[in-house]
């Protein structure tokens, strides 16, 4: 069938090598020596002049994680990961830590301009309101800079890097850290809990509407240099945060390795909203280079009525293994979890959510949608759990596939598992390849291939994307459609 | 404005021959007929027409204004004024109506190196022709097909005609599923469509449509010919008599 060939073989063209965010920056690091022992975890904790407790607390992680082995569940392939060959800690020469805004090197600020960060603490223009974002923005091992830290200051809102937060506010790290995701949780999350060298801190004060968005920024630049950030946001009673993350890479032969834990805490009554965009570089046609994203991300929804909610947007990485998750703690929390991940050219994507549900009265609802095409493979892979104290909890879970071409995969792989007789799971799930009739529907209008598929995948996300705050739906709508793009005549 | 000359064409994938030496032209302004039995080539042709992959031409051409078209893909076609009203239109799940129908305009618009339409003046040319179709706003707001009945789904085929404004229009089987109501409000689009620069091609098994779109030619299309051609008469000729007799007179 005619029709339906070329669109795979232009669809197989895709590039991945349109990544237009594979620019490098030179700029002098301050490099720590390739590898992993002890003293490279007390060099990274020195640099960041981090208080005893701390160092210990990451040594005993490295400990932990000499006697772990690498993951090998997912549905994923890759050669074996040389944990000797990585810088883990990579600074820019100019940095002694975050500074305001004027006193970083200019060099840097001309890479988030180029990235399309607003750095500069102006309002952006947002329909018809004017919204102000907060961001952090980490390259490679720190934070550079943090914006609006003063705004929030007044709001009681603490913003920072967690550099930073563990200097001026130990008491809050050293109460929360490694409450949800554990030192020992899994291979990654040690690795990270020994090594971590940035990421952000959030800490919304008892009954405050966070007054903006928040979003971090990372970026990989330095070669063979692993990211492992570290992210902590906690919203206290009855508070409201909701959080962007973004993340690129320069497009590089080499893997990447990207390794990062995020831990949010909700206490009752307040709400956590977590949106991810993530456009690491995904390597080259031939599935060359690429960013591996091994994440651990969990929510805790500790208190009464607390609600988390995940959005995400996974277009890049070659490599993706993450899950992040809602421990339904409190009675009556809530968990959501909002899914699109695109998978092109030689990508391979395992990626879902557990909602583990363990209060009376808790509900959750996960919307997942995987697009699959070239020849990646793309996996959703979902746990709902209802423990046996967990009266009267629902789960919905939707997981609707799309393939694109012949030559992808798309599987879907849920465990349920309910100890509590009133629980209420219900599990949907569709895969559907764009049909011919659709294709050639839109062009009879006078729509061209491309602008076709673009069009008749953002229909297919549609659910989810109107759960991104409002300025980056067009952003990811767009990613969307890059990611999908075939050989622009 | 259409010169069909000789045209062979097959299905791509297995070479069966569907179209077997077609000759026909409509002149603008006309509106022509094509009816015939089951199987005779008739959803074919408007396939192979509007640029449909599945399809090869082997012999013959089609020329659209003078121009062959056999080397255009689809949305040149309709780009250059080509429309089809599916006789099955198709569900676009997620993308609202007037989304679909913004997207469209402004590809065509691009194609022609016009600038895109704002969204007030849009709106406006939406709304005007919404209501000539009896389209409620909130049919609009819908996803494309998605849970559409038959007389709404041929309704919304009439509707981005309308907005597309092409040249040359071929409705295939749009009288399928339709109570005579519907029929009716279809029959009043169209007819508000003909104008001495536009040609229509409605493809239809019945005489019914004719009734309400009255031909000014009419062609028996079997085995993949055009077998006999004359004026609305022809079309009540077959609805009497049926197809036995035409068929038997040309073989």
């Amino acid at each position: 069938m005619p029709a339906v060939q070329e669109t795979i073989d232009q669809v197989r063209q895709i590039d991945v090598d349109q990544y237009k965010y594979g620019f490098e920056t030179k700029i002098e690091m301050d490099k720590a020596p390739k590898g992993l022992n002890e003293d490279i975890i007390r060099l990274i904790s020195s640099k960041k002049n981090e208080p005893e407790w701390m160092l210990e607390w990451r040594l005993q992680a490295y400990r932990r994680w000499l006697t772990m082995e690498e993951p090998s569940w997912a549905r994923v392939r890759y050669p074996k990961i040389d944990f000797n060959d990585i810088h883990y800690y990579a600074a820019p020469k100019s940095m002694s830590g975050p500074k305001s805004l004027d006193e970083v090197d200019p060099e840097l600020l001309k890479v988030y301009e180029k990235l399309g960060i607003p750095l500069r603490e102006q309002e952006i223009l947002a329909g018809v309101e004017k919204s102000k974002i907060a961001v952090d923005a980490v390259f490679d091992s720190v934070s550079v800079v943090t914006t609006f830290k003063e705004e929030l200051k007044k709001a009681g809102v603490i913003f920072m890097s967690i550099s930073e937060a563990m200097r001026e506010h130990p008491d809050l790290v050293r109460k929360y850290l490694g409450t949800v995701v554990p030192q020992s949780d899994n291979f990654y999350a040690t690795l990270n809990s020994a090594v971590f060298t940035d990421g952000s801190f959030v800490y919304v004060p008892k009954g405050v509407r966070c007054p903006m968005e928040l979003s971090t920024y990372f970026r990989i630049n330095e070669k063979n240099t692993g990211q492992f950030e570290r992210t902590l946001i906690i919203a206290d009673e009855g508070a409201y945060v909701s959080y962007l993350e973004g993340c690129t890479a320069p497009q590089r032969d080499e893997n990447q390795l990207h390794a990062a834990v995020v831990e949010l805490i909700a206490l009752d009554d307040a709400e956590i909203k977590y949106s991810t965009v993530q456009n690491w570089y995904p390597g080259d046609k031939h599935g060359k280079g690429g960013v591996y994203n091994f994440v651990t991300k969990r929510g805790d929804c500790r208190g009464k009525n607390s609600k988390i909610s995940w959005t995400q947007v996974e277009t890049g990485s070659a490599i993706t293994w993450k899950y992040p998750s809602c421990i339904l703690r409190g009675d009556g929390s809530r968990g959501e979890f909002y899914s699109i991940a695109v998978s092109n050219g030689h990508q391979q994507v395992d990626s879902g959510t557990k909602m583990i549900h363990l209060g009376k009265n808790t509900s959750s609802r996960i919307i997942s949608k995987g697009i699959a095409a070239g020849v990646s493979d793309n996996t959703y892979r979902g746990q709902v759990s209802a423990h046996r104290k967990a009266e009267n909890a629902r789960n919905f879970t939707q997981c609707d596939s799309l393939l694109i071409g012949d030559k992808c995969g798309a599987h879907t792989v849920p465990y349920i598992e309910a100890k509590n007789s009133t629980a209420q799971f219900e599990h949907e799930a569709t895969t559907s390849k764009i049909s011919e009739d659709q294709l050639f529907y839109c062009l009879q209008r006078g729509i061209p291939e491309e602008a076709a598929i673009a069009l008749i995948v953002n229909g297919f996300v549609k659910e989810v994307i109107q759960e991104l705050p409002m300025e980056f739906a067009v952003e990811a709508q767009k990613l969307i459609g890059i990611s999908l793009e075939g050989s622009v005549g | 404005m259409l010169e069909i000359k000789n045209l062979h064409a097959r299905i791509a994938e297995d070479g069966t021959e569907i179209i077997r030496g077609l000759d026909l032209t409509v002149k603008a302004g006309e509106v022509a007929a094509i009816m015939g039995p089951n199987g005779s080539g008739k959803s074919t042709l408007s396939y192979i027409l509007s640029g449909r992959e599945d399809y090869e031409v082997t012999e013959g051409d089609i020329l659209y204004n003078g121009e062959s078209i056999l080397e255009l893909d689809p949305s040149e076609r309709a780009a250059k004024g080509i429309f089809l009203a599916f006789q099955y239109p198709v569900e676009i799940p997620g993308v609202a109506t007037m989304q679909f129908l913004k997207v469209a305009m402004n590809e065509q618009r691009k194609y022609r190196g016009e600038d895109e339409l704002t969204t007030p003046e849009f709106m406006r040319r939406v709304k005007e022709a919404a209501a000539e179709l009896k389209i409620a706003p909130e049919m609009l707001r819908r996803p494309l097909n998605v849970g559409f009945s038959g007389g709404e789904k041929k309704r919304a085929e009439i509707l981005q005609m309308a907005l597309l404004e092409p040249k040359l229009c071929v409705l295939d089987e749009t009288d399928s599923g339709l109570d005579i109501d519907a029929l009716k409000v279809v029959a009043d689009g169209v007819n508000a469509l003909r104008s001495p620069d536009r040609a229509v091609v409605v493809i239809t098994h019945y005489q019914r449509l004719l009734d309400y779109i009255v031909p000014d030619t009419v062609h028996v299309l079997y085995k993949g010919q055009i077998i006999k051609s004359g004026d609305k008469t022809l079309a009540h000729e077959l609805e009497a008599k049926g197809y036995a007799d035409i068929i038997e007179a040309a073989a």
